[in-house]
Protein backbone atom coordinates (compact mmCIF):
# COMPACT_ATOMS: atom_id res chain seq x y z
CA UNK A 1 0.00 0.00 0.00
CA UNK A 2 2.74 2.43 0.96
CA UNK A 3 4.99 2.49 -2.04
CA UNK A 4 8.31 4.28 -1.96
CA UNK A 5 6.88 7.30 -3.83
CA UNK A 6 4.04 8.14 -1.46
CA UNK A 7 5.67 7.19 1.81
CA UNK A 8 5.72 9.88 4.51
CA UNK A 9 8.59 9.25 6.94
CA UNK A 10 6.62 10.93 9.74
CA UNK A 11 3.55 8.68 9.40
CA UNK A 12 4.63 5.71 11.53
CA UNK A 13 5.92 7.77 14.48
CA UNK A 14 2.70 9.80 14.51
CA UNK A 15 0.54 6.67 14.48
CA UNK A 16 2.55 5.15 17.33
CA UNK A 17 2.33 8.36 19.36
CA UNK A 18 -1.46 8.43 18.89
CA UNK A 19 -1.79 4.81 20.06
CA UNK A 20 0.48 5.54 23.02
CA UNK A 21 -1.71 8.48 24.06
CA UNK A 22 -4.82 6.25 24.10
CA UNK A 23 -2.96 3.56 26.06
CA UNK A 24 -1.85 6.09 28.66
CA UNK A 25 -5.26 7.77 28.99
CA UNK A 26 -7.31 4.58 29.47
CA UNK A 27 -5.94 3.70 32.94
CA UNK A 28 -6.37 7.37 33.82
CA UNK A 29 -10.11 7.12 33.33
CA UNK A 30 -10.22 3.95 35.47
CA UNK A 31 -8.12 5.60 38.20
CA UNK A 32 -10.41 8.65 38.30
CA UNK A 33 -13.40 6.35 38.92
CA UNK A 34 -15.29 8.20 36.19
CA UNK A 35 -18.79 6.73 35.83
CA UNK A 36 -21.34 9.13 34.29
CA UNK A 37 -24.25 6.77 35.06
CA UNK A 38 -24.25 7.84 38.74
CA UNK A 39 -25.40 11.30 37.65
CA UNK A 40 -28.62 9.97 36.22
CA UNK A 41 -29.77 7.75 39.08
CA UNK A 42 -33.09 8.75 40.66
CA UNK A 43 -31.88 10.00 44.05
CA UNK A 44 -28.97 12.00 42.58
CA UNK A 45 -31.40 13.67 40.18
CA UNK A 46 -33.80 14.50 42.99
CA UNK A 47 -31.08 15.97 45.22
CA UNK A 48 -29.68 18.17 42.45
CA UNK A 49 -33.14 19.12 41.22
CA UNK A 50 -34.21 20.28 44.69
CA UNK A 51 -31.08 22.43 45.00
CA UNK A 52 -31.45 23.93 41.53
CA UNK A 53 -35.20 24.62 41.96
CA UNK A 54 -34.36 27.20 44.63
CA UNK A 55 -32.22 29.14 42.11
CA UNK A 56 -35.14 30.97 40.47
CA UNK A 57 -35.73 33.84 40.77
CA UNK A 58 -32.22 35.08 41.71
CA UNK A 59 -32.18 37.11 44.93
CA UNK A 60 -32.42 40.85 44.26
CA UNK A 61 -33.35 42.55 47.55
CA UNK A 62 -31.67 45.93 48.07
CA UNK A 63 -29.86 44.79 51.19
CA UNK A 64 -28.57 41.63 49.52
CA UNK A 65 -27.45 43.52 46.41
CA UNK A 66 -25.43 45.89 48.60
CA UNK A 67 -23.83 42.90 50.28
CA UNK A 68 -23.18 41.35 46.87
CA UNK A 69 -21.54 44.53 45.56
CA UNK A 70 -19.26 44.70 48.60
CA UNK A 71 -18.27 41.05 48.24
CA UNK A 72 -17.68 41.44 44.49
CA UNK A 73 -15.45 44.46 44.99
CA UNK A 74 -13.53 42.59 47.65
CA UNK A 75 -13.05 39.61 45.34
CA UNK A 76 -11.83 41.87 42.52
CA UNK A 77 -9.50 43.66 44.91
CA UNK A 78 -8.05 40.35 46.18
CA UNK A 79 -7.49 39.09 42.63
CA UNK A 80 -5.95 42.36 41.42
CA UNK A 81 -3.70 42.88 44.43
CA UNK A 82 -2.60 39.23 44.24
CA UNK A 83 -1.80 39.58 40.54
CA UNK A 84 0.13 42.82 41.12
CA UNK A 85 2.31 41.18 43.77
CA UNK A 86 2.70 38.10 41.56
CA UNK A 87 3.86 40.27 38.64
CA UNK A 88 6.49 41.93 40.84
CA UNK A 89 8.02 38.50 41.38
CA UNK A 90 7.22 36.92 38.02
CA UNK A 91 8.68 39.52 35.65
CA UNK A 92 12.27 39.46 36.99
CA UNK A 93 12.18 35.69 37.38
CA UNK A 94 10.92 35.16 33.82
CA UNK A 95 13.75 37.34 32.50
CA UNK A 96 16.24 35.28 34.49
CA UNK A 97 14.74 31.94 33.48
CA UNK A 98 14.22 32.61 29.77
CA UNK A 99 16.76 31.43 27.24
CA UNK A 100 15.64 34.29 25.01
CA UNK A 101 18.03 36.60 26.85
CA UNK A 102 21.02 34.32 26.45
CA UNK A 103 24.00 36.29 25.19
CA UNK A 104 25.83 33.09 24.29
CA UNK A 105 22.93 31.90 22.13
CA UNK A 106 23.37 34.98 19.94
CA UNK A 107 26.78 33.76 18.80
CA UNK A 108 26.03 30.02 18.76
CA UNK A 109 23.15 30.07 16.23
CA UNK A 110 20.52 29.95 18.98
CA UNK A 111 21.98 27.37 21.38
CA UNK A 112 22.80 28.79 24.82
CA UNK A 113 26.03 27.67 26.45
CA UNK A 114 25.97 24.86 29.01
CA UNK A 115 26.91 27.29 31.76
CA UNK A 116 23.94 29.49 30.87
CA UNK A 117 21.60 26.50 31.03
CA UNK A 118 22.99 25.45 34.41
CA UNK A 119 22.63 28.97 35.84
CA UNK A 120 19.00 29.24 34.66
CA UNK A 121 18.10 25.93 36.25
CA UNK A 122 17.71 27.16 39.90
CA UNK A 123 15.30 29.91 38.78
CA UNK A 124 13.23 27.33 36.92
CA UNK A 125 13.23 25.10 39.99
CA UNK A 126 12.03 28.02 42.14
CA UNK A 127 9.20 28.67 39.66
CA UNK A 128 8.22 25.00 39.80
CA UNK A 129 8.17 25.12 43.61
CA UNK A 130 6.06 28.28 43.70
CA UNK A 131 3.34 26.86 41.50
CA UNK A 132 3.40 23.24 42.64
CA UNK A 133 1.60 23.98 45.93
CA UNK A 134 -2.07 24.82 45.13
CA UNK A 135 -3.24 28.30 46.15
CA UNK A 136 -5.90 26.79 48.43
CA UNK A 137 -3.15 25.19 50.54
CA UNK A 138 -1.29 28.49 50.80
CA UNK A 139 -4.61 30.15 51.73
CA UNK A 140 -5.23 27.65 54.55
CA UNK A 141 -1.69 28.29 55.78
CA UNK A 142 -1.99 32.08 55.66
CA UNK A 143 -5.46 32.07 57.26
CA UNK A 144 -3.72 30.55 60.25
CA UNK A 145 -0.87 33.05 60.09
CA UNK A 146 -2.65 36.37 59.38
CA UNK A 147 -6.18 35.42 60.46
CA UNK A 148 -9.48 35.28 58.54
CA UNK A 149 -9.82 37.86 55.78
CA UNK A 150 -8.71 38.85 52.30
CA UNK A 151 -4.99 39.23 53.16
CA UNK A 152 -4.56 35.46 53.16
CA UNK A 153 -6.14 35.28 49.70
CA UNK A 154 -3.87 38.02 48.31
CA UNK A 155 -0.71 36.30 49.58
CA UNK A 156 -1.81 32.88 48.33
CA UNK A 157 -2.53 34.21 44.84
CA UNK A 158 0.71 36.20 44.77
CA UNK A 159 2.81 33.12 45.51
CA UNK A 160 1.16 30.55 43.22
CA UNK A 161 0.57 32.94 40.35
CA UNK A 162 4.12 34.29 40.36
CA UNK A 163 5.23 30.72 39.59
CA UNK A 164 2.73 30.28 36.77
CA UNK A 165 3.25 33.73 35.23
CA UNK A 166 7.04 33.46 35.46
CA UNK A 167 7.10 30.10 33.69
CA UNK A 168 4.70 31.05 30.91
CA UNK A 169 6.27 34.49 30.35
CA UNK A 170 9.69 32.87 30.01
CA UNK A 171 8.25 30.48 27.43
CA UNK A 172 6.46 33.24 25.52
CA UNK A 173 9.76 35.13 25.25
CA UNK A 174 11.33 31.99 23.80
CA UNK A 175 8.50 31.27 21.39
CA UNK A 176 8.62 34.55 19.44
CA UNK A 177 11.25 35.04 16.72
CA UNK A 178 14.69 35.38 18.29
CA UNK A 179 16.47 36.96 15.32
CA UNK A 180 15.68 40.61 16.18
CA UNK A 181 17.07 40.25 19.70
CA UNK A 182 20.09 38.24 18.51
CA UNK A 183 20.85 40.85 15.86
CA UNK A 184 20.79 43.59 18.51
CA UNK A 185 23.07 41.65 20.87
CA UNK A 186 25.43 41.02 17.95
CA UNK A 187 25.56 44.79 17.46
CA UNK A 188 26.68 45.26 21.06
CA UNK A 189 23.35 45.87 22.83
CA UNK A 190 22.86 44.60 26.37
CA UNK A 191 20.40 41.82 27.20
CA UNK A 192 17.75 44.09 28.64
CA UNK A 193 17.86 46.52 25.71
CA UNK A 194 17.73 43.59 23.29
CA UNK A 195 14.69 42.27 25.16
CA UNK A 196 12.79 45.55 25.04
CA UNK A 197 13.66 46.31 21.41
CA UNK A 198 13.75 42.81 19.96
CA UNK A 199 11.36 40.55 21.87
CA UNK A 200 8.74 42.66 23.61
CA UNK A 201 7.22 44.11 20.41
CA UNK A 202 6.44 40.59 19.14
CA UNK A 203 5.48 39.14 22.52
CA UNK A 204 3.30 41.97 23.88
CA UNK A 205 -0.03 40.68 22.54
CA UNK A 206 0.53 37.17 23.85
CA UNK A 207 1.70 38.49 27.24
CA UNK A 208 -1.35 40.72 27.70
CA UNK A 209 -3.73 37.97 26.69
CA UNK A 210 -2.21 35.51 29.14
CA UNK A 211 -2.07 38.08 31.95
CA UNK A 212 -5.74 39.01 31.60
CA UNK A 213 -6.69 35.32 31.45
CA UNK A 214 -4.69 34.69 34.63
CA UNK A 215 -6.41 37.65 36.28
CA UNK A 216 -9.71 35.99 35.41
CA UNK A 217 -8.43 32.77 36.97
CA UNK A 218 -7.34 34.76 40.04
CA UNK A 219 -10.91 36.03 40.41
CA UNK A 220 -12.15 32.44 40.41
CA UNK A 221 -9.37 31.31 42.74
CA UNK A 222 -10.13 34.09 45.21
CA UNK A 223 -13.73 32.83 45.29
CA UNK A 224 -12.61 29.29 46.06
CA UNK A 225 -10.34 30.63 48.80
CA UNK A 226 -13.32 32.52 50.23
CA UNK A 227 -14.67 29.07 51.17
CA UNK A 228 -11.77 28.64 53.59
CA UNK A 229 -12.26 32.10 55.10
CA UNK A 230 -10.37 34.44 52.80
CA UNK A 231 -13.35 36.79 52.35
CA UNK A 232 -15.12 38.04 49.24
CA UNK A 233 -17.76 36.35 47.10
CA UNK A 234 -16.58 32.88 48.05
CA UNK A 235 -17.35 33.40 51.71
CA UNK A 236 -20.83 34.65 50.77
CA UNK A 237 -21.48 31.66 48.51
CA UNK A 238 -20.36 29.35 51.29
CA UNK A 239 -22.76 31.00 53.75
CA UNK A 240 -25.68 30.99 51.30
CA UNK A 241 -25.14 27.34 50.39
CA UNK A 242 -25.08 26.35 54.04
CA UNK A 243 -28.42 28.13 54.46
CA UNK A 244 -29.80 26.47 51.29
CA UNK A 245 -30.50 29.98 49.92
CA UNK A 246 -30.42 28.91 46.24
CA UNK A 247 -31.66 32.30 45.03
CA UNK A 248 -28.64 34.05 46.53
CA UNK A 249 -26.27 31.50 45.04
CA UNK A 250 -27.88 32.10 41.66
CA UNK A 251 -27.33 35.87 41.91
CA UNK A 252 -23.70 35.33 42.80
CA UNK A 253 -23.15 32.92 39.92
CA UNK A 254 -24.65 35.51 37.56
CA UNK A 255 -22.17 38.05 38.95
CA UNK A 256 -19.39 35.62 38.08
CA UNK A 257 -20.63 35.26 34.56
CA UNK A 258 -20.51 39.02 34.25
CA UNK A 259 -16.96 39.23 35.64
CA UNK A 260 -15.61 36.56 33.32
CA UNK A 261 -17.35 38.18 30.36
CA UNK A 262 -15.81 41.54 31.29
CA UNK A 263 -12.35 39.98 31.51
CA UNK A 264 -12.89 38.46 28.08
CA UNK A 265 -13.87 41.83 26.59
CA UNK A 266 -10.87 43.53 28.21
CA UNK A 267 -8.53 40.90 26.81
CA UNK A 268 -10.01 41.29 23.34
CA UNK A 269 -9.73 45.07 23.51
CA UNK A 270 -6.09 45.03 24.61
CA UNK A 271 -5.11 42.37 22.08
CA UNK A 272 -6.77 44.39 19.36
CA UNK A 273 -4.61 47.37 20.31
CA UNK A 274 -1.39 45.32 20.47
CA UNK A 275 -1.63 42.70 17.73
CA UNK B 1 44.50 45.98 9.60
CA UNK B 2 40.72 45.69 10.04
CA UNK B 3 40.24 41.99 9.37
CA UNK B 4 42.78 39.20 9.76
CA UNK B 5 41.54 35.61 9.40
CA UNK B 6 44.11 32.85 9.72
CA UNK B 7 43.22 29.27 8.85
CA UNK B 8 39.61 29.74 9.89
CA UNK B 9 37.28 26.73 9.76
CA UNK B 10 33.61 26.66 10.68
CA UNK B 11 31.31 23.68 11.11
CA UNK B 12 27.51 24.14 11.14
CA UNK B 13 26.01 20.86 12.27
CA UNK B 14 27.43 18.22 9.91
CA UNK B 15 28.28 20.74 7.19
CA UNK B 16 31.76 22.15 6.79
CA UNK B 17 30.67 25.74 6.07
CA UNK B 18 34.14 27.29 5.90
CA UNK B 19 37.51 25.63 5.57
CA UNK B 20 41.01 27.06 5.90
CA UNK B 21 40.13 30.69 5.17
CA UNK B 22 43.05 33.16 5.17
CA UNK B 23 41.91 36.72 4.60
CA UNK B 24 43.41 40.14 5.24
CA UNK B 25 41.45 43.34 4.74
CA UNK B 26 42.98 46.77 5.35
CA UNK B 27 41.12 49.68 6.94
CA UNK B 28 38.97 51.58 4.45
CA UNK B 29 38.95 48.80 1.81
CA UNK B 30 35.77 47.92 -0.08
CA UNK B 31 35.45 44.20 -0.76
CA UNK B 32 32.71 42.19 -2.48
CA UNK B 33 32.16 38.50 -1.77
CA UNK B 34 30.59 36.47 -4.58
CA UNK B 35 29.91 32.79 -5.09
CA UNK B 36 27.14 30.25 -5.72
CA UNK B 37 24.29 29.67 -3.26
CA UNK B 38 25.41 27.74 -0.20
CA UNK B 39 29.09 28.47 -0.82
CA UNK B 40 29.60 30.04 2.61
CA UNK B 41 29.20 33.77 1.88
CA UNK B 42 26.73 34.30 4.73
CA UNK B 43 28.83 32.15 7.08
CA UNK B 44 31.88 34.26 6.27
CA UNK B 45 30.03 37.52 6.98
CA UNK B 46 28.47 36.16 10.19
CA UNK B 47 31.92 35.10 11.26
CA UNK B 48 33.24 38.62 10.64
CA UNK B 49 30.27 40.01 12.61
CA UNK B 50 31.17 37.75 15.59
CA UNK B 51 27.74 36.16 15.20
CA UNK B 52 29.47 32.78 14.75
CA UNK B 53 32.51 31.44 16.53
CA UNK B 54 35.07 29.60 14.38
CA UNK B 55 35.95 25.98 15.22
CA UNK B 56 39.56 26.44 14.18
CA UNK B 57 41.92 29.24 13.28
CA UNK B 58 42.05 32.78 14.61
CA UNK B 59 39.89 35.82 13.95
CA UNK B 60 41.19 39.34 14.51
CA UNK B 61 38.86 42.30 14.00
CA UNK B 62 39.78 45.99 14.43
CA UNK B 63 42.97 44.88 16.16
CA UNK B 64 41.27 42.67 18.75
CA UNK B 65 40.62 38.93 18.97
CA UNK B 66 36.88 38.80 19.80
CA UNK B 67 36.84 35.22 21.08
CA UNK B 68 39.64 35.87 23.55
CA UNK B 69 37.86 38.89 25.08
CA UNK B 70 35.55 38.86 28.08
CA UNK B 71 31.82 39.02 27.34
CA UNK B 72 31.65 42.70 28.22
CA UNK B 73 34.66 43.66 26.12
CA UNK B 74 33.27 41.64 23.20
CA UNK B 75 29.98 43.55 23.39
CA UNK B 76 32.01 46.79 23.29
CA UNK B 77 33.89 45.56 20.21
CA UNK B 78 30.58 44.56 18.61
CA UNK B 79 29.29 48.14 18.77
CA UNK B 80 32.08 48.98 16.27
CA UNK B 81 30.97 46.25 13.82
CA UNK B 82 27.69 46.47 11.92
CA UNK B 83 26.04 43.66 9.93
CA UNK B 84 23.27 44.28 7.42
CA UNK B 85 21.23 41.07 7.37
CA UNK B 86 19.88 39.46 4.23
CA UNK B 87 16.39 39.13 5.78
CA UNK B 88 16.13 42.18 8.06
CA UNK B 89 15.54 40.95 11.63
CA UNK B 90 13.00 43.64 12.53
CA UNK B 91 9.87 43.11 14.66
CA UNK B 92 6.82 43.89 12.52
CA UNK B 93 5.11 45.74 15.38
CA UNK B 94 7.89 48.28 15.80
CA UNK B 95 7.97 51.78 14.40
CA UNK B 96 10.70 52.51 11.88
CA UNK B 97 12.14 55.29 14.06
CA UNK B 98 12.59 52.86 17.00
CA UNK B 99 14.09 50.25 14.71
CA UNK B 100 16.68 52.68 13.34
CA UNK B 101 17.55 54.13 16.75
CA UNK B 102 18.12 50.59 18.05
CA UNK B 103 21.35 50.65 16.03
CA UNK B 104 23.08 52.59 18.80
CA UNK B 105 21.75 50.59 21.76
CA UNK B 106 25.20 49.18 22.41
CA UNK B 107 26.70 52.65 22.71
CA UNK B 108 23.83 54.15 24.71
CA UNK B 109 23.67 51.67 27.55
CA UNK B 110 20.52 50.13 28.96
CA UNK B 111 18.97 53.09 30.78
CA UNK B 112 19.25 55.53 27.91
CA UNK B 113 18.02 52.82 25.55
CA UNK B 114 14.89 52.24 27.64
CA UNK B 115 14.27 55.98 27.96
CA UNK B 116 14.36 56.18 24.18
CA UNK B 117 11.43 53.75 24.04
CA UNK B 118 9.31 56.30 25.93
CA UNK B 119 10.42 59.20 23.76
CA UNK B 120 12.65 58.72 20.68
CA UNK B 121 16.05 60.06 21.63
CA UNK B 122 17.39 61.21 18.30
CA UNK B 123 14.63 61.71 15.73
CA UNK B 124 16.79 63.95 13.46
CA UNK B 125 19.53 61.30 13.40
CA UNK B 126 17.11 58.54 12.43
CA UNK B 127 15.50 60.77 9.79
CA UNK B 128 18.91 61.59 8.31
CA UNK B 129 19.88 57.90 8.13
CA UNK B 130 16.58 57.07 6.38
CA UNK B 131 16.86 60.09 4.08
CA UNK B 132 20.13 58.83 2.56
CA UNK B 133 18.13 55.78 1.42
CA UNK B 134 15.06 57.75 0.31
CA UNK B 135 12.81 56.58 3.14
CA UNK B 136 12.51 59.71 5.31
CA UNK B 137 8.70 59.71 4.87
CA UNK B 138 8.43 56.28 6.53
CA UNK B 139 9.93 57.48 9.83
CA UNK B 140 6.80 56.82 11.89
CA UNK B 141 5.40 53.90 9.88
CA UNK B 142 5.30 50.38 11.32
CA UNK B 143 7.81 47.87 9.98
CA UNK B 144 5.02 45.43 9.14
CA UNK B 145 3.51 47.87 6.66
CA UNK B 146 6.64 48.14 4.51
CA UNK B 147 7.50 46.16 1.39
CA UNK B 148 10.46 43.77 1.29
CA UNK B 149 12.72 46.30 -0.40
CA UNK B 150 11.73 49.10 1.96
CA UNK B 151 12.33 46.84 4.94
CA UNK B 152 15.76 45.95 3.64
CA UNK B 153 16.58 49.66 3.41
CA UNK B 154 15.36 50.23 6.99
CA UNK B 155 17.78 47.47 8.04
CA UNK B 156 20.56 49.30 6.18
CA UNK B 157 19.57 52.63 7.77
CA UNK B 158 19.86 51.09 11.22
CA UNK B 159 23.41 49.91 10.57
CA UNK B 160 24.37 53.27 9.01
CA UNK B 161 22.99 54.97 12.14
CA UNK B 162 25.09 52.62 14.28
CA UNK B 163 28.20 54.17 12.58
CA UNK B 164 30.37 51.04 12.71
CA UNK B 165 34.03 51.04 11.71
CA UNK B 166 33.60 47.68 9.99
CA UNK B 167 30.46 47.58 7.85
CA UNK B 168 29.33 44.12 6.75
CA UNK B 169 26.45 43.52 4.35
CA UNK B 170 24.92 40.11 3.59
CA UNK B 171 23.06 40.39 0.26
CA UNK B 172 22.00 43.95 1.16
CA UNK B 173 20.03 44.59 -2.05
CA UNK B 174 18.50 41.17 -2.80
CA UNK B 175 14.87 42.42 -2.48
CA UNK B 176 15.31 45.58 -4.57
CA UNK B 177 14.79 46.34 -8.24
CA UNK B 178 17.99 46.80 -10.30
CA UNK B 179 17.90 50.63 -10.27
CA UNK B 180 17.27 50.83 -6.54
CA UNK B 181 19.89 48.12 -5.87
CA UNK B 182 22.48 50.10 -7.81
CA UNK B 183 21.60 53.33 -6.02
CA UNK B 184 21.64 51.67 -2.57
CA UNK B 185 25.05 50.11 -3.15
CA UNK B 186 26.27 53.50 -4.37
CA UNK B 187 25.02 55.01 -1.08
CA UNK B 188 26.73 52.32 0.99
CA UNK B 189 30.02 52.78 -0.84
CA UNK B 190 29.83 56.57 -0.53
CA UNK B 191 29.11 56.28 3.20
CA UNK B 192 32.10 53.95 3.58
CA UNK B 193 34.36 56.18 1.49
CA UNK B 194 33.48 59.41 3.31
CA UNK B 195 34.12 57.99 6.75
CA UNK B 196 36.98 55.63 5.97
CA UNK B 197 34.80 52.67 6.94
CA UNK B 198 35.79 49.18 5.83
CA UNK B 199 32.98 47.63 3.76
CA UNK B 200 32.56 43.91 3.07
CA UNK B 201 29.43 42.91 1.12
CA UNK B 202 28.25 39.61 -0.29
CA UNK B 203 26.30 39.90 -3.54
CA UNK B 204 24.44 37.59 -5.90
CA UNK B 205 24.59 40.06 -8.75
CA UNK B 206 28.12 39.77 -10.13
CA UNK B 207 27.89 42.91 -12.29
CA UNK B 208 27.02 44.98 -9.19
CA UNK B 209 30.04 43.55 -7.38
CA UNK B 210 32.36 44.36 -10.29
CA UNK B 211 30.90 47.85 -10.75
CA UNK B 212 31.07 49.05 -7.15
CA UNK B 213 33.92 47.20 -5.47
CA UNK B 214 37.64 47.47 -6.23
CA UNK B 215 38.38 44.05 -4.70
CA UNK B 216 36.36 40.87 -5.30
CA UNK B 217 36.57 37.57 -3.41
CA UNK B 218 35.10 34.38 -4.87
CA UNK B 219 33.89 31.75 -2.40
CA UNK B 220 33.06 28.18 -3.33
CA UNK B 221 32.49 25.13 -1.09
CA UNK B 222 33.64 27.05 1.99
CA UNK B 223 37.01 28.00 0.46
CA UNK B 224 38.37 31.12 -1.18
CA UNK B 225 38.41 30.44 -4.94
CA UNK B 226 40.05 33.77 -5.82
CA UNK B 227 40.86 37.15 -4.30
CA UNK B 228 41.50 39.68 -7.06
CA UNK B 229 41.10 43.31 -8.12
CA UNK B 230 37.76 43.68 -9.93
CA UNK B 231 39.49 44.28 -13.29
CA UNK B 232 41.16 40.86 -13.16
CA UNK B 233 37.96 38.87 -12.60
CA UNK B 234 37.56 37.24 -16.02
CA UNK B 235 34.45 35.44 -17.40
CA UNK B 236 36.40 32.13 -17.24
CA UNK B 237 36.95 32.56 -13.49
CA UNK B 238 33.26 33.34 -13.01
CA UNK B 239 32.24 30.27 -15.03
CA UNK B 240 34.46 28.10 -12.84
CA UNK B 241 33.12 29.76 -9.70
CA UNK B 242 29.46 29.21 -10.56
CA UNK B 243 29.76 25.85 -12.39
CA UNK B 244 27.03 23.55 -11.11
CA UNK B 245 27.26 19.84 -11.89
CA UNK B 246 23.78 19.20 -10.46
CA UNK B 247 22.00 21.29 -13.10
CA UNK B 248 21.81 19.93 -16.66
CA UNK B 249 22.18 23.20 -18.59
CA UNK B 250 23.97 25.76 -16.48
CA UNK B 251 23.12 29.37 -17.30
CA UNK B 252 25.87 31.78 -18.20
CA UNK B 253 27.41 32.73 -14.90
CA UNK B 254 26.36 36.09 -13.55
CA UNK B 255 23.71 36.61 -16.24
CA UNK B 256 20.72 36.55 -13.91
CA UNK B 257 20.98 37.24 -10.19
CA UNK B 258 19.05 34.52 -8.40
CA UNK B 259 15.87 36.01 -6.93
CA UNK B 260 15.91 35.74 -3.17
CA UNK B 261 12.69 35.78 -1.19
CA UNK B 262 12.85 38.18 1.74
CA UNK B 263 10.30 37.22 4.37
CA UNK B 264 8.32 40.14 5.74
CA UNK B 265 9.44 41.01 9.22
Amino acid sequence: MLSRDTRDPAFLPRLLLGLLAVLVLWPGIRLAELDPRVLFQADSRQAMGGFLAGFWPPAHGAEFLELLLDATLQTLAVATAGMALALLLAVPMSLLASRALSLSAASRSGRPSTLGLVLRWPVRALLVFLRSVPEIVWALLFVRAVGLGPTAGVLAIAITYSGMLGKVYAEIFESVGQRPAHALMQAGAGRLSAFFYGILPSAAGELVSYTVYRWECAVRASVVMGFVGAGGLGQQIDLSMRMFAGAEVASMLLTFLLLVWLADQLSRLLRGRLA
Amino acid sequence: MTVRLTGVGLRLGQVRALDGIDLHIEAGERVAVIGPSGAGKSSLLNLLATALQPDSGTVELLGEAPWRLSGRARQRLRTRIGLIHQAPPLPSRQRVVTTVLAGRLGRWGTLRGLASLLHPRDVPGARAALATLGLADKLFAQCGQLSGGQLQRVGIARVLYQQPELLLADEPVSAMDPVLADHTLETLCRHAGERGVTLVASLHAVELALAHFPRVIGVRDGRLAFDLPAAQVTPERLDALYANAGIASPQAAGAAPAPVQIPRC
